[in-house]
């Protein structure tokens, strides 16, 4: 039980560099808050579990992403975003600024998120769906359900679908 | 005596996060100063404090640099 009692689960669906974001900064920031944190991690956002972590961006069906450039902003094309090439480019731009920044890596959230003992659920069936190996995950992982989300879930203050 | 947490240049979530952890190696009663470049920070160092029920003594800022008392208090 948190110091003060309070609770937050969050439902991390989405595997994408970007989308890794909110639940990691969430988490870690609920827990330095001393809430306790449960991450259910479902459908792409497993794959944000894996050990070795290759997170892209895309600019694909993302109107709302702009880059900051020489002063103003470009609007990353989307259409555009289909040819070879691209998705490695937008995640590198945003690699950079990330780095230049001096915002934390996906990697560093994720070990303070372990430090600070944010519990990890990797849905059991979507490693089945997926094939996904027990193995390639980081360690510390638990498997479960639907069932132990929602009996969770009904314990928190905080429940959050990202 | 205060003991000084150097955040300038990082981002969020990160000022918080190490403000948390140094704030477990300080003794109660103590206060920490942290010093931060985060625009945000100023607003989540108040609620950081208001939920760990620790005590925000002092604000201020020069040249950018934000710069926070905290008194540890359990």
């Amino acid at each position: 039980m948190a110091a003060n009692g309070k609770s937050m689960s969050i439902i991390v669906t989405k595997g994408s560099l970007d989308w890794a974001y909110p639940p990691f900064i969430l988490a870690t920031t609920a827990a330095a808050m001393d809430l306790d944190v449960t991450l259910f991690f479902t459908f792409y956002g497993l794959t944000l579990l894996k050990k070795n972590l290759d997170l892209k961006v895309t600019t694909l069906g993302n109107a709302g992403m702009e880059m900051p450039m020489m002063g103003g902003h470009m609007v990353m094309p989307n259409l555009v975003g289909a040819l070879p090439g691209m998705d490695a480019m937008a995640t590198a731009m945003m690699k950079g600024l990330i780095k230049k920044k001096g915002v934390a890596s996906i990697e560093d959230l994720r070990d303070a998120a372990k430090e600070c003992g944010v519990r990890m659920i990797a849905c059991q069936m979507t490693m089945d769906l997926f094939e996904y190996d027990a193995k390639d995950l980081i360690d510390g992982v638990e498997y479960a359900g639907a069932a132990t989300y929602i009996e969770t879930a009904t314990q928190c203050d905080i429940n959050l679908f990202i | 005596m205060s003991t000084v947490l150097d955040v300038k240049g990082l981002n969020c979530p990160l000022p918080i996060l190490r403000t948390k952890k140094a704030m477990k190696d300080i003794a109660v009663d103590a206060v920490l100063e942290v010093h931060a470049t985060d625009p945000g920070s100023v607003k989540d160092m108040e609620a950081f404090c208001k939920q760990t029920g620790n005590e925000l003594m002092e604000t201020a800022e020069t040249g950018g640099v934000y710069q926070f008392k905290i008194k540890r208090k359990s």
